[in-house]
C-alpha cells in the first residue's frame, strides 16, 4: 500500500504542525498565563474519591507514558542485540500496556464520575475540561484497543501489524525531519486513530489544564526547604503589569 | 555575649497584648475587605479571631496528630516536615492525604435574595434561604468561621479543643467558673516556615529583606501542600484560582512604613509592629532543640540586640540599610519579646519558630479580687492570685510555651507587678521599687513597658522602616506613580477586564485593588457564583440606587425622567451598573492608608 497525498498530510505535515502548536503554545501560555497554569485541585471540594481516583489515574498514566518512551524511541534492533525476543518483548509489553492501561482507565472513569456527580466538582469544570478528559479518554480507549488487538492477535497467531516496525520508525523519523510516511501507512486502522488522537492531544495540551504535567517538581528533591527570596528581584515585565512605584 | 554573630536578618514581628482584645472581629472584617473580599477566597480569613476554649478555624487546626502541619525532630536531631519529607511529599502530590476539606472550614452562602422580589403573592411572607456558594445549591448552615464565638455552644463544642482534650478537667464550662479569652490570629510568618518547605514548586518564599513569607502567584502550581505544611492553617487554597493564598502582613502598607490593616483597625489597639534582628544561622539550631519546652528560650537567643553595637556592626555588613537597625533599636516587639519578657510565642511546639507573639490575658483578675473583699491591686494579692487564675495557666502554657508554666506565670507576674507599681505612681504614692524587683525588673522598665501597653501611642505602636529604596518621604502616604486601574486591558485603559482565555482565573493576575474594584462592581449586581449579574446581594447596597434585581422592573415609558442614558436622576447617582459610579470608590480604597491615619488617633 503506498501512502496517499491524505497519508502525507497526516503523517508527514500533521506531526510538525502539532509539535509547533505544542511547543508554541507552552511557551505562549507560559508567557501569557504563568497565573493560569496550575493543577486546578478540587481536592477542597471533595478528598474520599478524589484520594484514590488520582493516584490510581496518575500513577497508571506514568507507567503508560514510560512504555511509550520505551516502545517509541527504543528500535527493535537494539532490544535484539540485547537477546530480547520478540515473543519476550511482547508478552511483557502487552501485558504490563494492558494493565497499566486499564489502571488509567479506571482511574480517570472514577474521575470523571466524581466530576460529574459532586457538585462543586462539577461547577468548577469549564468547556476547556470537558474536551479535554473527551480527547484524554478517547486517546486512552485508542490506546487500549490497539494493545487489546495485539493482544489477541499474538494469542490466537492471527495478524496485526507490529508497531515497532510501523508507528515507532515513523515516530522516530518525525524527529529526524525526514517522516517515513510508508512506514506509518502499513499499520493498522487502530494504531492510526490512537495516533491521530494521540496529536490532538498533544495540540490541546498547552492550552488546558493538563500543562500542569510540565511543572512536575523534580527539583523539589534538591532545593533547601527554606527559600528566601529578595524583594528586589526584577520582575517580568511580560507577567506584572504596571504597577505602584515601590514594587 | 561572647557568641558569634553570624548572618544577620531582619524580620517585620507583631506583638498582640490579649488583655486588650475585646472579640469584636474588626481586624478581620477589614482585613477581608482588603484582601479576600473575592470568589475563591470567599471563606478566607487571614486573619481571625478565636474564642478559646474553642476549636479555632479551622476547626480543631491544633490537632496536629490529624493534621500533621510543621516540623518534627527525627531521632537524630533533624527538622523534618511532620507531614513527611520531600519524597514522600511527591509521592502523594496525585491526592494529598492530610488535606482539609471545605467543610474543616466552612462552607460560605449567600441568600436567595431573589425569592423576595419574585415569590408570588400570597399570605405567607417569602423568606430568603440560604444557597451555598461552593455548589450554587440551597444548604443548611451548620458551622461557619465563629460558631463558637464567646463559648457559644458551650461545653458541647469547646470540649473539642484540642487544648482542653489534653489538660482536662483543669478548665471548668459551668456557668459561673468559665473562662474565656480572645485568640486574634494571622499568618506568624516563621523563621523556619514550615509551609514554605512544604511548596514542590518553590513558589513560597520569605522576603530576604523583611522577613514577610509570599506567595508567588505566578509560580505557584496548585499542589496545595503547603495548606498541610503549616500548622496554624494559614495558607489558604483559592478554589476558584487553584493557587494558595496567604496573610500577606500587608506588605504594600509595611513597605512604605504604615501598619497592616488588622493593626491599623484594632479598636482595642493591641497590636505592635517592629522590627527584630536575628542571625538566620541558629535558626535551624535553635528549631530543633530536644526538649519542646526549651523553644522559646532557644527562639529568643536567635533573636539580636540591637543596641549592641557587635550586633549594629554585623547587620550594616550584612546590607541592612542604618535606617533599619535603628528602627530596630526603636521596636515594640524587641522590648516586649526580648527586654521585658512578656511577650509569648504561639504553639513553638510547631518548631517554625513563629514571629506573632502573644501578651497571655491576666484575665479580670483585680476585679475578682475586690470582690472577694482583697485590695485587688495589692501586689502581693495579685502575685498570689496568678495560680488560681479563672483562665488556668496550664491552658495558656499549652498555647504559648507547649506546656511549660513558668514563663506565663513570669508574664502574669509582671503584668501584675505593672499595675500595683504604676497605682502607686498614680495615687501619688513613692514608687515601690520591691514591687519591680519580686517581678524581675525595675522600676523604668515597668514605666516604659507602662507606657507602651497602657499608653500605647500609635507611633510606639508602630516603628516600621521603609522598605529598601523607598523614601523616607513616602511614610504614610501612598502616592500612585500610575494610576492603579491603568494596567493593560484595565478600567483605568478603557477594558474592563473581560474574558479570560483558559478559565476565569487564568491570564494576568489584577492588582488587589483593581480585583477589588471588580468584585464590588460584581457584588453590586449579583451574589451568584461568578455567573451574570442575576441576584443582587442586599448587604452590598447603600440604600442607593435601583440595583437590577431588586425592584421590579419599572415601565420606562411611564417614567421618562428615570431613562438611563439620557438624565440620571437624583436616586441613579449611586447606581452601581453607572461605569463610572464605584470608581472614586475603589481609588479612594487604594489610598485609605494615607487618611486612615490621624482617624481619631490620640497621640
Ligand atoms: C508527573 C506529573 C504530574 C503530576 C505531579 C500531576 C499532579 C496532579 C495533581 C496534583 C492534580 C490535582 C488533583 C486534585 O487535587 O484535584 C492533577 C490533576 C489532573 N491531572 Fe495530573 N499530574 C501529572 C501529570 C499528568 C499527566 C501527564 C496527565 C494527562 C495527560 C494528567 C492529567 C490530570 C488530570 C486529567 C487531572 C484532573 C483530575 C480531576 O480533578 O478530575 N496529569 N494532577
Ligand atoms: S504561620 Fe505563616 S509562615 Fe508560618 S508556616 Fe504558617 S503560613 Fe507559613
Ligand atoms: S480589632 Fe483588635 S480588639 Fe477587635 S477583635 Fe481584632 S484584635 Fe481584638
Amino acid at each position: 500500500m503506498s501512502p496517499t497525498t491524505l497519508d502525507y498530510l497526516l503523517w508527514g505535515a500533521l506531526p510538525y504542525v502539532v509539535l509547533a502548536v505544542l511547543i508554541g503554545g507552552t511557551v505562549w501560555r507560559y508567557r501569557y498565563d504563568r497565573f493560569g497554569w496550575t493543577t486546578r485541585s478540587s481536592q477542597l471540594y471533595e478528598s474520599r474519591l478524589l484520594r484514590i481516583a488520582s493516584p490510581v489515574f496518575h500513577f497508571g498514566l506514568l507507567v503508560v507514558i514510560v512504555g511509550h518512551v520505551v516502545g517509541l524511541l527504543i528500535p527493535e534492533t537494539w532490544t535484539d542485540a540485547v537477546g530480547i525476543t520478540d515473543g519476550m518483548y511482547h508478552v511483557t509489553a502487552l501485558s504490563l500496556g494492558a494493565v497499566a492501561g486499564v489502571t488509567t482507565l479506571g482511574g480517570i472513569a472514577l474521575l470523571i464520575w466524581r466530576r460529574r456527580t459532586n457538585g462543586p466538582v462539577f461547577s468548577a469544570t469549564t468547556v476547556n475540561d470537558k474536551v479535554m478528559y473527551l480527547v484524554l479518554v478517547a486517546a486512552i480507549l485508542a490506546g487500549l484497543a490497539t494493545t487489546l488487538l495485539s493482544a489477541v492477535a499474538g494469542l490466537t497467531g492471527g495478524h496485526e501489524t507490529d508497531y515497532r516496525e510501523t508507528v515507532s520508525p515513523w515516530f522516530r523519523s518525525v524527529f529526524y525531519l525526514q517522516p517515513d510516511v510508508a512506514a506509518m501507512t502499513a499499520a493498522s486502522g487502530a494504531f492510526k486513530l490512537h495516533a491521530l488522537i494521540g496529536l490532538t492531544l498533544f495540540a490541546l495540551f498547552p492550552f488546558t489544564r493538563l500543562v500542569h504535567a510540565f511543572s512536575a517538581p523534580v527539583w523539589y528533591l534538591f532545593r533547601p526547604y527554606v527559600v528566601y527570596r529578595s524583594r528586589d528581584e526584577e520582575p517580568t515585565p511580560s507577567t506584572r503589569p504596571i504597577r505602584r512605584g515601590w514594587s | 555575649m561572647a557568641q558569634r554573630i553570624g548572618k544577620v536578618m531582619a524580620q517585620v514581628a507583631m506583638v498582640m497584648n490579649l488583655d486588650k482584645c475585646i472579640g469584636c472581629h474588626t481586624c478581620s472584617v477589614t482585613c477581608k475587605q482588603a484582601w479576600t473580599n473575592r470568589s475563591g477566597v470567599e471563606y478566607v480569613w487571614f486573619n481571625n479571631v478565636e474564642t478559646r476554649p474553642g476549636q479555632g478555624y479551622p476547626r480543631r487546626h491544633e490537632d496536629q496528630e490529624r493534621w500533621q502541619g510543621g516540623w518534627k525532630r527525627t531521632a537524630t536531631g533533624r527538622l523534618k516536615p511532620r507531614a513527611g519529607g520531600r519524597l514522600k511529599k511527591l509521592a502523594t502530590i496525585f491526592a494529598n492525604p492530610k488535606m482539609p476539606s471545605i467543610q474543616d472550614y466552612y462552607e460560605p452562602w449567600t441568600y436567595d435574595y431573589e425569592h423576595l422580589v419574585s415569590a408570588p403573592l400570597g399570605d405567607d411572607i417569602p423568606g430568603a434561604r440560604p444557597r451555598s456558594l461552593i455548589s450554587g445549591e440551597p444548604m443548611q448552615i451548620k458551622w461557619s468561621a465563629n460558631w463558637d464565638d464567646d463559648l457559644a455552644g458551650g461545653e458541647e463544642l469547646a470540649a473539642n479543643d484540642p487544648i482542653v482534650q489534653k489538660i482536662g478537667d483543669k478548665v471548668r464550662f459551668d456557668y459561673e467558673q468559665a473562662f474565656m479569652f480572645y485568640l486574634p490570629r494571622i499568618c506568624e510568618h516563621c523563621l523556619n516556615p514550615s509551609c514554605v518547605a512544604a511548596c514542590p514548586s518553590g513558589a513560597m518564599y520569605k522576603r530576604a529583606e523583611d522577613g514577610i513569607v509570599l506567595v508567588d502567584q505566578d509560580k505557584c502550581r496548585g499542589w496545595r501542600m503547603c495548606v498541610t505544611g503549616c500548622p496554624y492553617k494559614k495558607v489558604y487554597f483559592n478554589h476558584k484560582t487553584g493557587k494558595a493564598e496567604k496573610c500577606t502582613l500587608c506588605y504594600p502598607r509595611v513597605e512604605v512604613g504604615m501598619p497592616t490593616v488588622c493593626s491599623e483597625t484594632c479598636v482595642g489597639r493591641l497590636r505592635y509592629l517592629g522590627v527584630i534582628l536575628y542571625d538566620v544561622e541558629r535558626v535551624g539550631r535553635a528549631a530543633a532543640v530536644k526538649d519542646e519546652k526549651d523553644l522559646y528560650e532557644a527562639q529568643l537567643d536567635v533573636f539580636l540586640d540591637p543596641d549592641d553595637p557587635e550586633v549594629q556592626a554585623a547587620a550594616i555588613r550584612d546590607g541592612i540599610p542604618e535606617r533599619w537597625v535603628a528602627s530596630a533599636r526603636r521596636s515594640p516587639i524587641h522590648l516586649l519579646a526580648k527586654r521585658f519578657r512578656v511577650a509569648l510565642p504561639l504553639h513553638p511546639e510547631y518548631r517554625t519558630m513563629p514571629m506573632v507573639w502573644y501578651i497571655p490575658p491576666l484575665s479580670p483578675v483585680v476585679d475578682a479580687l475586690s470582690e472577694s473583699g482583697h485590695d485587688g491591686e495589692d501586689a502581693g494579692n495579685l502575685f498570689a492570685a496568678i495560680d488560681t487564675l479563672r483562665i488556668p495557666v496550664e491552658y495558656l502554657a499549652e498555647l504559648f510555651t507547649a506546656g511549660d508554666p513558668g514563663p506565663v506565670k513570669d508574664v502574669l507576674g509582671k503584668l501584675a507587678a505593672m499595675r500595683s507599681y504604676m497605682r502607686r505612681i498614680n495615687l501619688g504614692e513613692e514608687p515601690d521599687e520591691s514591687i519591680a524587683t519580686a517581678a524581675g525588673m525595675t522600676g523604668a522598665d515597668i514605666e516604659r513597658m507602662y507606657r507602651l501597653l497602657a499608653l500605647a501611642k500609635y507611633d510606639d505602636r508602630y516603628v516600621i522602616p521603609t522598605a529598601y529604596g523607598v523614601d523616607e518621604a513616602d511614610r504614610g502616604v501612598i502616592d500612585e506613580i500610575g494610576c492603579s486601574l491603568d494596567f493593560e486591558g484595565g478600567p483605568g485603559m478603557g477594558g474592563m477586564g473581560g474574558e479570560a482565555p483558559f478559565g476565569e482565573a487564568s491570564g494576568r493576575p489584577q492588582p488587589a485593588s483593581v480585583e477589588t474594584f471588580h468584585a464590588l462592581r460584581d457584588r453590586q449586581t449579583s451574589d451568584g457564583r461568578s455567573g451574570p449579574a442575576r441576584r443582587f446581594n442586599l448587604l452590598n447596597w447603600d440604600g442607593n440606587g435601583r440595583p437590577p434585581g431588586l425592584f421590579p422592573e419599572r415601565d420606562q415609558k411611564n417614567s421618562p425622567g428615570r431613562d438611563q442614558k439620557n438624565s440620571p436622576g437624583p436616586d441613579q447617582k449611586n447606581s452601581p451598573d453607572r461605569q463610572d459610579g464605584p470608581e472614586p470608590e475603589a481609588r479612594r480604597n487604594t489610598r485609605d492608608g494615607g487618611h486612615l491615619r490621624g482617624h481619631g488617633e490620640s497621640k
